[in-house]
């Protein structure tokens, strides 16, 4: 008799618990685009489904165990198989999962089309950050982890976005159609923003394609979803979602900048001018390997501070930063970072945390090699 | 129709050529180490295995654990990242190859032969083979931990290319590793569907099997089949590390995704490897303790059939977001549903097998109906991701940990327990104690829910699986797992000693260790002899 107590303890339990999850909010978010309200209903109304057969599955089960007891004296019938029954618990269950795939099926196909898109924003993956370019309006940035490494190791405050934040979110207007084109620079990533409802995986030289149309401003989080490597779970993804005017002006001041940026090519840089912006930089992109203070994480993230072979050979050095190392880590950054990036930041790791090499690399060098 | 138990030995020697005959054949064995290193015996193999599984659960257990601690809390206070990951695809790796499928190996060769009525394997040498293979492949495994780089980190369904050009150093051992438990699954599987097809006892057709052996002998057709699908992906995987072949890497015109198409095309069949033979060890017990014949034979055995053939027809659904074409999404998601109508069809058949029963609640049936509600738990969970748009939601987050955990430990695992304590009185001639199983079983379930219950309501919220630390939103619920993972991993110390203690002692078990039991199994005498069967017994259907 106790056992049963339990028993039914426990299956009062599991639906309390569900509910009171459902009512705190720890449910999928219902989200702000069309797509992500019709998965969310579809969530539910599978959800429910299930819930009904449990009841009456669950509740069959637990008559039997009570009623029909051993120790109450129960005695076994002999019955067994019987057509009829079998073939209606075979039916009913066919006939729910139609019913089921009918709108699932309509939501997939809506989902499945990228046409007609007012904007087109490229998503590269990259270890582990994401690079976001809005494809034929020259501006392109990527987005980091906004989080200090020391509130994650314990030595400093945790905000309410801990690991939910960037240092630069992507940008979005509200109410235009955004296709997204997602690709990676290294392993597969995973694009994922819950309340968009989006979640696309970016694979190393095949691009996928996916939608959005957001209904509300606002900001909107989200987490790469695919296993990735070491930092996996420090690559979050912020979605500021604003007005179409707003993003207009906001969109023609990036514009702006990265003219400017491009111009700063061709003028001579100076140390400390390159070892600020080398620091800045590195800091985004490289420390989560090689480590903000250079000593890396051997064998597969190489120390740069106190590398003799780096300080020897500046060729090398450079050549490593622009094409990568084939078949290794270190992935290529000729297409992510701009000339000035790549030159401040080799700069920086030749002559920071004592190199002391005294090397300066010209963003000009660069955006030379860069154009051969 | 179900057999029935035949409680007499027919004295005259078998005619056929193949049973028996070994009998006289054997010579004083072999004592110390050397006897269990050249035992061809079945059940001594089947031990070796069961120990070997319970062994390499407690390893994947401690992975498991320190994942937890990690999780505890957010922030990072054990472990850095690389490592949480090499922990958290050990765990995978050895749960699933080392524990739970050479579990359901050692019941296969403790039981198959007893429930047919063979005298040992089809082929014993093989056997011993098939089982000493394992521990050098998880040797090699676990040694990987200790290779510079570290070992594999890359999940235990290691996508590459993060499993190949971004692989630690130790990636071909543990590909070679992999290569040994495979050969050693297929010659397992290789031995079981011969000992089925051979050695059942006269008069016994498949359709009068236990269903344990019916759920076993289509489990090795499917090991059979997707074995050497994986051993082909792991090897594309050694050329590309090695030989500087493309198979998955783009930039030499290969194709990460094609890892996936062949990982799942093994993987999914896997899944159901791992569960089939449970289906099988749930459907004789709650008949037993039902004290009435399993409501539909026939139709279980073609629920399984229909399970194992629908299950080479579904793997891309592990796959929903890496980009499939429409048609193929759609194709996906319809025959991902249809496996829920015969998977139903086995939970309403034990219900209907408890209904209007005789029920009593000793341990076998406490983890066979704990199993039921849990698996279906897990079902359900299952039928929702196969909703390819709601997919998109679910797809890589805490819910998907949550379904698979609850088919494996409170689905696989609990039938595993079921029939260790089903079984042991026929092992070891003992009873279990029966208070200590309760304590086992009833901290088992509280802890299994509390470990993977709220991994639903943290996935739904948008946690990432196989991240090291997480967003605040996240932390009550992980609170909840890690308690509970640490109370489920303890309580299985209580398993431990209870199998000592019934090893040594306990309450004597007659030859029909349970009263409702039917298998030919509870024919012979508690504890099993060494040689069993050495004549064939005549086999009873039952109202004959």
């Amino acid at each position: 008799m106790r056992t049963f107590i339990v028993w039914m303890a426990g299956c009062l339990v599991v639906p309390l618990m569900t509910t009171l999850a459902m009512a705190n909010g720890w449910n999928m978010p219902v989200g702000v685009t069309d797509v992500s309200r019709e998965i969310h209903s579809l969530h539910m109304t599978i959800f429910w489904i299930c819930v009904v057969i449990g009841v009456v599955v669950f509740g069959v089960m637990f008559y039997s165990l009570f009623r029909f007891r051993h120790s109450r004296g129960a005695k076994s019938a002999h019955f067994h198989e019987h057509t009829l029954v079998e073939v209606i618990w075979t039916a009913i269950p066919l006939l729910i999962l139609i019913g089921m795939a009918v709108p699932a099926t309509a939501t997939l196909k809506k989902m499945y089309d990228p046409s007609d898109a007012d904007l087109d924003v490229m998503i590269t993956g990259q270890q582990w950050r994401w690079r976001y370019e809005y494809l034929g309006e020259d501006v392109a940035f990527t987005s980091n982890l906004g989080t200090p490494r020391e509130s994650i190791r314990g030595e400093g405050e945790r905000g309410e976005h801990y690991l939910l934040e960037v240092d630069e979110p992507l940008v979005l207007p509200v109410g235009r159609k955004v296709r997204f084109l997602l690709t990676s620079d290294d392993v597969i990533h995973s694009w994922w923003v819950p309340d968009l409802a989006v979640k696309q995986d970016t694979i190393p030289g095949f691009v996928n394609e996916n939608w959005v149309r957001i209904n509300e401003p606002g900001i909107y989080r989200g987490q790469c979803a695919e296993l990735c490597g070491m930092d996996h779970g420090f690559m979050p993804i912020v979605v500021h979602a604003m007005e179409g005017e707003e993003f207009d002006s906001w969109l023609a001041e990036r514009k702006e900048a990265a003219t400017q940026e491009a111009q700063g090519v061709d003028r001579e840089w100076s140390m400390d001018e390159l070892m600020a912006r080398g620091e800045q930089s590195y800091n985004a992109v490289c420390a989560s390997c090689h480590q903000p203070d250079g000593s890396g994480n051997p064998p597969a993230f190489p120390a740069l501070a106190g590398n003799q072979a780096l300080m020897d050979d500046r060729e090398r050095h450079i050549d490593v930063v622009i094409n990568g190392v084939s078949g290794a880590a270190m992935p290529a950054f000729r297409s992510t970072l701009n000339p000035v990036e790549i030159a401040a930041v080799i700069t920086y790791e030749r002559n920071a945390w004592g190199n002391d090499t005294g090397d300066l690399v010209q963003p000009a060098e660069i955006a030379e090699r860069l154009a051969d | 129709m179900a057999p029935k138990l035949p409680l007499h030995h027919p004295v005259e020697q078998s005619s056929t050529a193949s049973a028996g005959g070994q009998a006289s054949a054997h010579a004083a064995p072999p004592r110390g180490l050397m006897r269990w290193l050249l035992t061809t015996n079945h059940k001594e193999i089947g031990s070796l295995y069961l120990i070997f599984s319970l062994t390499m659960f407690f390893i994947g257990g401690v992975f498991a654990l320190v994942v937890r601690a990690e999780l505890f809390q957010p922030g990072l206070q054990l472990v850095v990242p690389e490592f949480f990951n090499q922990m958290t695809t050990m765990h995978g790796l050895i749960m699933v190859f080392g524990a739970i499928m050479p579990a359901f190996v050692g019941l296969a060769n403790w039981m198959v032969p007893l429930q047919i009525g063979a005298p040992d394997m089809a082929l014993p040498r093989l056997n011993n083979f098939s089982f000493w293979l394992l521990p050098v492949a998880f040797t090699l495994l676990l040694s990987t931990l200790l290779m510079p780089g570290g070992g594999p980190n890359f999940g235990w369904t290691f996508y590459a290319p993060l499993s190949t050009t971004y692989a630690p150093p130790s990636t071909t051992f543990f590909i070679l590793s992999l290569h040994i438990a495979g050969v050693s699954s297929i010659l397992g599987a290789i031995n079981i569907i011969a000992t089925i097809l051979n050695l059942r006892a006269p008069g016994m057709r498949l359709m009068d099997m236990p269903l344990f052996c019916w759920t076993w002998l289509i489990t090795a057709f499917l090991l059979i089949a997707v074995m050497p699908v994986l051993a082909g992906a792991v090897t594309m995987m050694l050329m590309d590390i090695n030989f500087g072949t493309s198979f998955f890497n783009a930039a030499g015109g290969g194709d990460p995704v094609l890892f996936q198409h062949l990982f799942w095309f093994f993987g999914h069949p896997e899944v159901y490897i791992m569960i089939l033979p449970a289906f099988g060890i749930v459907s004789a017990i709650i008949p037993t303790f039902s004290r009435k014949r399993l409501f539909g034979y026939a139709s279980m055995v073609y629920a399984t059939a229909s399970i194992a053939i629908l299950s080479f027809l579904v793997w891309a659904h592990h796959m929903f977001t890496v980009g499939l074409p429409l048609a193929a999404e759609l194709f996906f998601m319809y025959t991902t549903m249809l496996i829920a109508v015969p998977t139903g069809v086995k939970v309403f058949n034990w219900i209907a097998t408890m209904f209007r029963g005789s029920i009593s609640f000793e341990p076998p049936m406490l983890f066979a109906l704990a199993f039921v509600v849990q698996f279906t738990i897990g079902g359900f969970s299952g039928l929702m991701l196969a909703i390819s748009p709601a997919d998109f939601q679910y797809h890589d987050t805490y819910f998907v940990v949550a379904h698979f955990h609850y088919v494996l430990v409170p689905g696989a695992l609990f039938a595993i327990l079921a029939a260790a304590y089903y079984w042991l009185p026929k092992w070891t001639g003992h009873y279990p104690n029966v208070k200590l199983a309760q304590w086992h079983f009833w901290l088992s379930v509280i802890g299994v829910n509390l470990t993977f219950f709220p991994m639903h309501f943290s996935g739904l919220a948008g946690m990432p699986r196989r991240i090291p630390d997480y967003a605040l939103q996240f932390a009550d619920f992980n609170v909840a797992s890690s308690l509970g993972a640490f109370l489920f991993g303890a309580s299985q110390l209580l398993f431990v000693i209870l199998i000592i203690k019934c090893v040594r002692g306990g309450e004597k078990a007659p030859a029909k260790a349970w009263e409702g039991a039917e298998d030919l199994e509870w024919s012979v005498p508690s504890p099993a002899p060494l040689h069993t069967f050495e004549h064939p017994p005549t086999f009873h259907r039952q109202g004959e």
